[in-house]
């Protein structure tokens, strides 16, 4: 969209005392030329009835760099032509009336070098209760490579997360240990040893697991070491548990974190509820003391579940990178959390190459250059099972952490049996897939096949046979996938 | 005990032809294959022997699989790893491995714990076969 609204250009009148729409102050550019330096950002927005979609662009620039409500004369004392983000594209979103998008190009000098905090107050500080606006959704960022290499990026990537335990070539299995709420830290860790010694690489502490009265932590982290340092002898494997080690203050978190490592844990967790600013220290701490980091989404969906408003995840996604966490959740597909699937290869892009190319069937509205970052290794769970190992391996790849939680521990034959059927599961579709066979087509023929030598894998198949979580997305893409890109 | 390191341990011992099979998807892949062999299966003893550098310029499965018999023609007691070297800008590390031979008897590992402070430990593991002296271990 294009229209005759302009930058004022009489700075007697740009800058007399007032209002004046933003559109005029400078804050809408139609013939911008975005710089390559440039942070980049598309919003999705539905203005009140009545208002211009770009003025609502402008606005939305204006509100987050420099502009306030009225006219300020001390602009003048600034370059502030400079500063101000430029909006300088809309289009109407496809099949949705009353929403577009808007691309908004910001000057890399208004950003702190290596701060998500500083970025997201800039980005998403201000502008999402703006009154003019019904709604408002970032859904996409591209970052300059100058400004990536302003940040660490996953303290340990996914080669060297391989290379440490020592497994490769095939997804990793984990289980988040169940019920997450109750057990006393003895059981805990009972569930943890069966998991682990049944085959699984990872157990995991749930989001909320922390430090209450049925368990404390350091009682925790005690009994969960002496589960995996006897699993790693039952299988001469390395094997981990992530050791949630959020808390009320930094300096527990530092306490926990080092206690783990005391321990002898190859990797602790943290939860994203801790704020961006804890995140980026405690990848400072990864990284300094070869700990690989597990972050959970706790509290995402608050914000990037609806497409109308808040942020895509696949933005989080990015922010986390940047932030430098090892691990992160990003959907399984088909298990029983939210994620269409071309939405969620557009976040798994995000995790794990080098470089996005715009594609707009999977969210992806820019391109982006990693600039060698490391990757970060999705982990995919929630209501997913054995029978389901041919669909996981076909949308998720192997460079991902499958997460059979109920899928584990609920088996009708015990833990190590949940945990031996899924292995078996796992390393017989590899193989299948290796050796040339249609695994999306012959998925099943693979599993049965495999469960002949394995019974727990039969008693796995037969539990959760057809299980499967078929409902309509919440946040699909708004262009449709050619033919030559669908899965 | 059985060691469950590698891609495939879960799974009935490989033949000759699946080992055929997997090495040429990772050959198919741009990878280069190579054999390895020890008589110490630590969880974290990274260097393996090597028989022979990784075949770089091989592009025929049948080598890996004659490797791998000759390898176990001198080492047929000990483990046998098959690996697979991605050398693309990104990567650089190993795409894949498996364990291709393994002595009949595998006495596993033990837990050692060191009591220390409080009801802190430090744990050991530590292969019941690597306490004998290289080359009597199995």
């Amino acid at each position: 969209m294009k229209d005759e609204v302009r930058t004022e250009t009489d700075l007697k009148k740009r800058y007399s005392a007032g209002v004046m729409k933003y559109a005029n102050m400078g804050y809408w550019e139609p013939d911008y030329q975005p710089k390559d330096t440039d942070v980049l950002t598309m919003f999705r927005i539905t203005p009140q009835d009545g208002v211009d979609a770009i003025e609502a662009a402008a606005a939305v620039a204006g509100e987050s760099s420099t502009a306030t409500w009225t006219v300020v004369w001390t602009d003048r004392l600034t370059a502030c032509e400079k500063y101000r983000a430029k909006a300088y594209r809309v289009d109407p979103v496809p099949n949705s009336p009353g929403e577009y998008f808007a691309y908004i190009a910001y000057d890399l000098d208004l950003f702190e070098p290596g701060s998500i905090s500083n970025l997201t107050a800039s980005i998403i500080g201000n502008v999402f209760g703006f009154k003019p606006l019904k709604a408002l959704r970032l859904e996409d960022m591209r970052f300059p490579v100058a400004y990536v290499k302003t940040f660490q990026g996953p303290a340990t990537g996914i080669v060297v997360e391989r290379e440490r335990l020592n497994a490769y070539g095939r997804p990793l299995l984990g289980a988040t240990v169940k019920p997450k709420l109750g057990l006393s830290g003895r059981n805990y860790g009972r569930v943890v040893y069966e998991a682990l010694a049944g085959g699984l690489d990872f157990t995991k502490d749930d989001e909320n697991i922390n430090s209450q009265p049925f368990m404390h932590w350091r009682d925790r982290f005690l009994y969960c070491m002496e589960a995996v340092n006897r699993a790693s002898a039952a299988t001469g494997e390395v094997k981990g548990t992530y050791l949630n080690v959020t808390a009320g203050t930094m300096e527990e978190m530092y306490e926990r974190a080092e206690f783990a490592k005391s321990l002898g844990s190859v990797i602790i967790m943290i939860d994203l509820v801790i704020g961006y600013t804890a995140i980026q220290s405690m990848a400072k701490w990864a990284r300094a003391n070869d700990m690989i980091l597990h972050l959970h989404r706790a509290g995402h969906s608050t914000y990037t579940r609806q497409r109308s408003h808040g942020v895509s995840f696949r933005v989080i996604a990015k922010w986390m990178r940047l932030a430098g966490v090892d691990h992160l959740h990003a959907g399984t597909v088909v298990g029983k959390l939210e994620g269409d699937p071309a939405t969620t290869k557009g976040y798994y892009d995000i995790f794990r190459e080098e470089y996005n190319p715009t594609a707009l069937e999977n969210g992806i509205f820019f391109d982006q250059d990693w600039a060698s970052l490391n990757k970060m290794m999705p982990v995919a769970s929630g209501g997913i099972h054995a029978g389901q190992m041919h669909q996981l391996l076909t949308y998720l790849g192997e460079d991902v952490v499958l997460q059979f939680g109920g899928g584990t521990i609920g088996h009708p034959h015990g833990i190590q049996a949940g945990a031996t059927a899924n292995r078996v599961a796992l390393e017989a579709m590899v193989f299948a897939r290796n050796s040339g066979r249609d695994i999306w087509n012959e998925g099943e023929d693979i599993l049965r096949d495999a469960a002949r030598t394995c019974t727990p894998l039969k008693q796995a198949l037969d539990t959760w046979k057809g299980v499967t979580f078929d409902y309509a997305s919440t946040d699909a893409p708004d262009f449709a996938p050619t033919p030559e890109v669908s899965m | 005990m059985k060691l469950r390191q590698g891609q495939f341990s879960f799974l009935p011992d490989l033949t000759d032809d699946d080992i055929r099979t997997q090495a040429q998807y990772a050959i198919d892949n741009g990878w280069a294959v190579s054999v390895e062999y020890t008589d110490d299966p630590h969880p974290r003893n990274v260097y393996w022997e090597m028989w022979g550098h990784p075949m770089f310029d091989n592009k025929d499965a049948a080598a890996v699989v004659f490797e791998v018999n000759e390898c176990r023609k001198e080492h047929g007691s000990k483990y046998i790893r098959v690996l697979a070297f991605d050398a693309t800008h990104g990567w650089e590390s190993i795409r894949m491995m498996f364990i291709v031979n393994r002595p009949t008897e595998e006495p596993g590992f033990r837990v050692v714990r060191q009591e220390v402070e409080g009801r802190n430990m430090r744990y050991t593991i530590e292969s019941y076969a690597a306490r004998e002296p290289e080359g009597a271990r199995y």
